[in-house]
């Protein structure tokens, strides 16, 4: 049965049945419904966990770090700045291979100080060593949730599931949730090996020299590499079981004999399946592609369903500030190492929560016909409330 | 009291690369084997993670995380936590340098403390960086001399006062807090067995010589961290939720040139009329310490106002005199 639940309560929800048994956060918004949600489910005895109200998001992460090191499940929540003051410790999760799954609510980075959504908290830290997962959907937040501790714990990989600040955290949608025995079904109880014991001592986190660091990274970007596989088997194991997908890596949308294909993250294919519709509706040939794995970067992925276009538009909700798109950026550089000569359009847009509406994909679709986006980056046109595009 | 031998525990074994005299090497050897080996020990950054964990080599038997500088208190909080739900009872023992106490790590300490954590946070204070090579922290004390507080024609080393971080611990209301050094090992084991003891968070400030950056010889660790106590600059007391419970008293003082001369990062103190200055001053800070505390007489009462105009005494050095334009 589907209840009506706000993205926050839906995720919060999934987070239960994944049985945590330390949750700890700092308060930032658009996150706090999540931990809010979590905070009432422990002082009602619903969830069996310590709460940790954490002084700082640093040291909500560190918190987190020590619960899992210590051999618990563990569950932490942030956005924006917060997600920036975690990042030394996001890198030393990573680093310590410790399987932390978190929530990001996505939302812009100050300044100029702005609490609504784009992708640039998460962006920023895309090279620490996370699993990434954005969501579309708060029923795509509940399903990618229960399979991140999965593969976080079978990869020994942290996991963040990006879902998209107030867009889903504050947006009530019908969800269905699954019941604690499906769960338990599907997600095996914790077990993890380098756990701080003194039955078995043992040494997390000593130094290293020049000789031997190199490797660890190696068996980081291996793992990451690894997970892919790992990302896909897990969907497609949740699908035989609960009838729906996450989203495996990447998810086409009305891509067949699509020449224009329009590549996103997040909530914003909603917004791009209205615009192919109604292109589509005009006779066009084009499509979407929805990049729900950002890392490990999909490239085999993002090649099979890519192959029979001829011009691709990523719209994305974050920018390298001096260098441009950065998805853009990353899938030129697959195509091109695959001899793959389709032309990659960059257009930058929805910063700071500006709304990215169907008119104005219709408009970035069809100054991509009239090949008036630069081979450069730009931004993507203003939707004015008169329903005009403006530029700008 | 446990008559075995203390050391039997061998948590930190040999072979480590401390420095020799390494005072908080010494500390720490103390502390871990007063403890155990049935504990799991959180290290901030710092000398002691860097000569135990030396590239992947250990010197530790027991459980043993280190993450980053400034998160030693969270990462344990979380530990403790993660044994809480799961009905374990085994000690949590965060150690830390004084950078990463009271510095970069005290706003995760001041956290852990406020939630209640069951757990033991020991700071190795050697009042400095010196696993960077010497740099100044807000414990180092007065005047002295650092790599980032030279003396020289404008300035007498250090500017400001040591930070006074058993009171901040004692202002949480903390059911214990203590100071320590590795010249009184009685009162050291006394006071590791009364924090295991107790439930809750512990603080525990030992203050450890460094030869390197305190610029002495390394046989004198022990014999310059007794002079720090015995002239009064750095006081052995315990506090309970907050009130003073004890106090390792004096037989008497002794001047604090004693414990300065040896040294050479108060070297520069010695041969300037400006030096002179910050001398009188620091001997000052020693008579408020020992009064705030009563250390020479058990029927003294700390006189508020006397102790507090000596340590502005003390603050108002030649250096921030001469900031002002005087």
């Amino acid at each position: 049965m589907k209840q009506l639940l706000e993205g926050s309560q839906a995720v919060a929800e999934a987070v239960r049945l994944c049985r945590p048994q330390v949750v700890a956060a700092y308060p930032i918004t658009p996150q706090t419904h999540i931990i809010e949600r979590l905070a009432q489910h422990v002082a009602n005895g619903e969830l069996d966990a310590e709460f940790i109200n954490a002084e700082s998001e640093f040291g909500a992460a560190s918190i987190v770090l020590g619960a899992v090191a210590a051999g618990a499940r563990a569950f932490t929540a942030t956005a924006s700045q917060g997600l920036l003051l975690m990042t030394e410790v996001l890198y030393n999760i990573a680093g310590l291979r410790l399987p932390v799954v978190m929530v990001c609510a996505n939302r812009a980075i100050g300044a100029p100080i702005n609490i609504f959504s784009d992708h640039q908290d998460s962006m920023a830290v895309r090279d620490a060593g996370w699993v990434q997962l954005y969501v579309g959907s708060n029923q795509e937040a509940v399903d990618t949730m229960i399979q991140a501790y999965r593969i976080a714990e079978v990869c020994e990989l942290p996991v963040m599931v990006c879902m998209d600040g107030f867009l889903l955290t504050h947006t009530f949608e019908p969800v269905e949730l699954p019941s604690q025995a499906e769960v338990d079904g599907y997600l095996p109880a914790f077990q993890f090996v380098r756990t701080l014991d003194p039955a078995r001592p043992m040494t997390l986190g000593g130094a290293s020299e020049a000789d031997n660091y190199q490797p660890y990274r190696v068996a980081q970007h291996d793992a990451m590499e690894n997970a892919q596989a790992v990302i896909e088997a897990f969907d497609a194991d949740f699908e035989t079981r609960f009838g729906r997908t996450g989203g495996g890596l990447v998810q086409g949308y009305r891509l067949d004999r699509a020449t224009t294909v329009v590549l996103c993250m997040g909530t914003l294919m909603g917004a791009v399946a209205e615009a192919v519709d109604r292109q589509r509706d005009q006779g066009k040939a084009v499509g979407a592609l929805r990049l729900r794995c950002f890392r490990p970067f999909p490239v085999q992925a993002l090649l099979d369903h890519l192959k029979v276009a001829q011009r691709i538009i990523v719209l994305e909700k974050a920018i390298s500030i001096g260098a441009g798109g950065i998805v853009a950026a990353e899938l030129r550089a697959a195509l091109q190492q695959a001899e793959m000569t389709i032309p990659v359009e960059s257009v930058i847009g929805g910063l700071g929560g500006r709304d990215l509406t169907p008119a104005v994909i219709e408009a970035i679709f069809q100054q991509a016909a009239d090949e008036k986006i630069d081979t450069q980056n730009r931004f993507a046109p203003d939707h004015s409330v008169n329903g005009e595009v403006q530029h700008g | 009291m446990d008559k075995r031998d203390p050391f039997r525990h061998n948590v930190l074994t040999s072979g480590h690369r401390a420095c020799s005299g390494c005072g908080e090497a010494m500390a720490a050897r103390m502390v871990s084997d007063l403890i155990g080996p049935d504990a799991i020990y959180i290290n901030a950054t710092g000398c002691l993670q860097v000569f135990t964990t030396h590239n992947q080599q250990s010197a530790w038997q027991a459980p043993w995380i280190h993450s980053v500088f400034a998160n030693a208190a969270a990462v344990a909080s979380g530990i403790e936590a993660a044994l809480r739900i799961s009905g374990k009872e085994t000690p949590v023992v965060v150690q830390a340098g004084d950078g990463g106490t009271f510095d970069i790590g005290l706003q995760c300490l001041s956290g852990m403390i406020e939630r209640g954590h069951d757990i033991l946070f020991v700071c190795y204070d050697n009042e400095a960086y010196m696993n960077t090579g010497v740099q100044r922290s807000s414990s180092t004390p007065h005047a002295v001399r650092t790599s980032t507080s030279p003396p020289g024609r404008l300035s007498q080393g250090k500017h400001q006062l040591k930070k006074d971080v058993i009171s901040i611990m004692a202002a949480h209301h903390m059911p214990y807090a203590a100071t320590a050094t590795v010249a009184y090992f009685p009162d050291l084991k006394a006071k590791v067995e009364k924090a295991m003891g107790i439930k809750g968070p512990r603080f525990l400030q030992v203050l450890s010589p460094c030869p390197l950056g305190w610029v002495h010889d390394s046989a004198l660790s022990v014999t310059v961290s007794r002079l720090a106590v015995e002239t009064g600059l750095f006081p052995l007391v315990e506090l309970e939720h907050g009130e003073l419970t004890g106090v390792m008293r004096l037989a008497e003082q002794r001047p604090v040139d004693e414990y300065l001369r040896p040294q050479g990062r108060f070297k520069h103190l010695f041969n300037s009329k400006n030096g002179a200055i910050e001398l009188r001053h620091l001997q000052a800070l020693a008579d408020a310490r020992i009064r705030r505390y009563g250390l020479l007489d058990a029927e003294t009462e700390w006189d508020t106002d006397r102790a507090m105009q000596s340590e502005r005494h003390g603050r108002g050095g030649y250096c921030e005199r001469r900031s002002h334009g005087s």
